[in-house]
């Protein structure tokens, strides 16, 4: 192994693969914020704590229920959208009329109070999740060892990824939701009942982030504060791609992962900051993203 | 009746002297604690990333300590408040200020984050109190920014370094790839691992000093892959340290004939990776719950009230709450000055501390464990994770006085 990494060319492309899968990452989580920001302008600053539920429920699930992974991956995604469903009902949808900076810091709160309240219980060292049997191991692509978990998350995550981006763009119920967001009163009056399209767009972007944290489970230490140190990433990728651009998400994160894993090599310092700097300049270039359309 | 009356007056006023005085003797020694009250404060990382390693356990430890005292210290009533500093100097420092200004504290207890404990000895020495630090790591502490007013109780960085990474080199691990968190606890860990290594004839052939915090360290893990280094030096904490051992275990880097060597391990971290991704690993630590049947025993009851098993630090607040409430009672005063002194010249011998005693530097010197973590076979019980190689000896694990930058040791 040693002499493979010994050729730059080969420790160009690990650092390459590793990237991608940090940015598959970053996709998933950036796509649901985007969905939920594009669809319903709701800046969801507790993003990160769905994430974190994602993996809580997980651990839980198969500590307490003796659930496996690959039901957990089906199951946690339904049951956290669906808490993500009653908070839109009965917190969100009160202030839908006010401006984008309350659901901020509702949504913050919110996330705090998550936060807290499993620091209370579970302390903040967090646990392990041990990686499914099917998915142990890795594998010997030639210019580094892939542990097989990470090839999975790296193809769970962009199938997810097209999947989103195929119904929200491609199909009628993707039509209808773009179209009850510009003209609600109009879609009403198609027959469409928008308030509960809206309930299901949250629920779907919050199942994203559950998502990711069952995927993220087997990875990281499953702690309560996991969420809240990659939500303000993800925000960057985010304004990188364009606020509420599905397809700039997607294609932002895996171009962040890939930044930030070449920072990795050439200079580990700046490896937390180069996605910010490229924030800062894209900001400066293209107010509205790369991908956004200005207003 | 003028006469009688007057008779009666002095008669009042002489027996009023005579009992004020035998009250004043009876109590005597109560007259001598402030406020006729003995305050203790706990500072620390209540919430945050330290939580587990001090936190709310370390109070109930303080707490345990009053209780089995008695709760009293010669008729004085003992009263313990607490304080979360969130790891931010300056929530910590207007604490202590605060504390000292309107609550009139007489021992600040915890002290956890270096940064923390830096701004808070400073406050404490300003208003000539007394701090006894349990979990902070800069020996610094003791060093550069020692003052006649706290004292060091657990570990710091020195004996970290020493013992790890001096056995690590015995062992034959000579070759060392550093990865460093990029921030003054991390640069200070990692000099003084360098120093260690390199003075028993090994040798480091690469650093990468990663952002603090990184959740990611798998970039990190396959450059010190690539390095061909025997020894992959961690000198970080906490969440990185967990990372970084768990992303080096999914990619192989133990199966491939590297080892780690973790230089800031509490007992927490261990149990949160489980032995699986942690075995193995060698570590330096100034207690363990396991080491003895005093060790135990004490472990014990504190797993009754917990429900887990004591870090280092827990367990050190404990005994130096125990130590400084012992002194006061001795000395029968609170008073900073003298039960600083007085807490010098006893030697701290309990079921924390072997060798015990404290130097003009404010350094409680005591034997620290060179210890291995069990494997998954080898394990008997959720908490029976270390296996304790070899004890330090006192004289050998600190910085020498000789080496000292404090004002207070005569260099």
């Amino acid at each position: 192994m040693t002499m493979i990494f010994g050729v730059p060319l080969m420790v160009f492309m690990g650092q390459l693969m590793l990237g991608l899968i940090n940015g598959a990452f970053y996709a998933l989580l950036s796509l649901g914020l985007a969905v939920i920001f594009g669809l319903l302008k709701i800046v969801n600053f507790a993003h990160g704590a769905m994430y974190m539920l994602g993996a809580f429920a997980t651990l839980l699930g198969f500590q307490y229920l003796g659930l496996n992974y690959w039901v957990a991956l089906l199951l946690v995604p339904l049951v956290v959208g669906g808490l993500g469903m009653v908070i839109e009902r009965l917190i969100l949808r009160r202030i839908a009329h006010l401006d984008h900076l309350y659901g901020l810091l509702l949504t913050f709160g919110l996330a705090l109070i998550f936060e807290g309240t499993l620091i209370n219980f579970f302390g903040v060292s967090g646990s392990s999740y041990p990686t499914p049997a099917a998915l142990q191991g890795g594998m010997n692509l030639g210019f580094m060892f892939l542990p097989t978990y990470r090839a999975w998350v790296l193809v769970a995550a962009l199938v997810v990824c097209l999947g989103t981006w195929f119904v929200i763009e491609r199909t009628r119920l993707g039509a209808y939701l773009r179209a009850g967001t510009e003209n609600p009163a109009l879609m009403q009056a198609f027959g469409v009942n928008v308030p509960q399209l809206i309930t299901l767009t949250y629920g779907f972007g919050v199942a994203l982030a559950a998502f990711a944290g069952v995927l993220a489970a087997p990875l990281y230490p499953v702690s309560p504060t996991m969420g809240s140190s990659l939500l303000i990433v993800v925000f960057a990728v985010v304004v990188i791609g364009g606020m509420g651009s599905i397809l700039g998400a997607v294609i932002t994160g895996l171009a962040m992962g890939l930044i930030e894993g070449l920072t990795k090599v050439y200079y580990p310092e700046a490896a937390n900051t180069v996605i910010f700097l490229v924030m800062i300049l894209v900001l400066l270039l293209r107010p509205a993203g790369l991908f956004g359309k200005e207003a | 009746m003028t006469f009688n009356s007057m008779t009666f007056n002095r008669k009042t006023l002489a027996s009023s002297i005579a009992l004020a005085a035998a009250t004043l003797m009876a109590s005597g020694a109560q007259a001598q604690m402030s406020d006729d009250e003995v305050r203790i404060g706990y500072l620390a990382d209540m919430s945050g990333t330290y939580r587990d390693l001090a936190g709310p356990g370390g109070l109930e430890a303080l707490e345990m300590a009053v209780e089995d005292f008695g709760g009293e210290v010669n008729g004085a009533p003992i009263e313990v408040f607490s304080a979360d500093d969130r790891n931010s100097a300056d929530v910590g420092a207007n604490t202590v200020r605060e504390w000292f200004d309107t609550r009139n504290v007489d021992l600040v207890a915890g002290l956890v984050a270096s940064s923390v404990t830096i701004a808070a000895t400073k406050v404490i020495e300003e208003n000539d109190g007394l701090g006894i630090v349990s979990g902070s790591a800069a020996s610094s502490i003791t060093n550069e920014h020692c003052t006649p007013n706290h004292i060091h109780w657990v570990y710091d960085t020195y004996p970290l370094a020493n013992g790890t990474a001096k056995a690590v080199v015995e062992q034959g691990g000579d070759t060392w790839f550093m990865l460093t968190a990029d921030y003054a606890f991390g640069h200070a860990l990692e000099g003084d691992v360098t120093k260690v290594v390199e003075e028993n004839g090994g040798e480091i052939v690469g650093t990468i000093r990663h952002p603090f915090p990184t959740s990611d360290f798998s970039s990190y893990i396959l450059q010190a892959q690539g390095s061909g280094a025997k020894i992959v030096g961690l000198a970080n904490a906490g969440a990185d340290t967990v990372n970084a051992i768990t992303t080096a275990s999914q990619f192989g880097l133990t199966q491939s004939g590297q080892q780690l060597a973790g230089l800031l391990i509490f007992l927490n971290d261990v149990h949160a990776m489980g032995l699986e991704d942690t075995q193995n690993l060698l570590l330096t630590t100034g207690w363990y719950w396991d080491m003895d049947d005093q060790a135990r025993e004490w472990a014990d009851r504190y797993f009754e009230r917990v429900g887990k098993r004591p870090t280092m630090v827990q367990a050190g607040i404990y005994s130096s709450t125990m130590h400084y409430l012992e002194t006061v009672a001795e000395a029968g005063t609170d008073d900073p000055e003298t039960v600083r002194a007085a807490m010098a010249e006893r030697p701290v011998e309990d079921f924390f501390s072997r060798n015990g005693y404290i130097r003009e530097d404010g350094r409680m010197v005591h034997d620290m464990y060179l210890a291995r973590v069990k494997t998954p076979e080898e394990s008997t019980g959720e908490w029976d994770l270390y296996e304790i190689l070899a004890t330090i000896p006192a004289e050998e694990a600190y910085r020498p006085l000789s080496e000292s930058q404090c004002d207070l040791v005569n260099n």
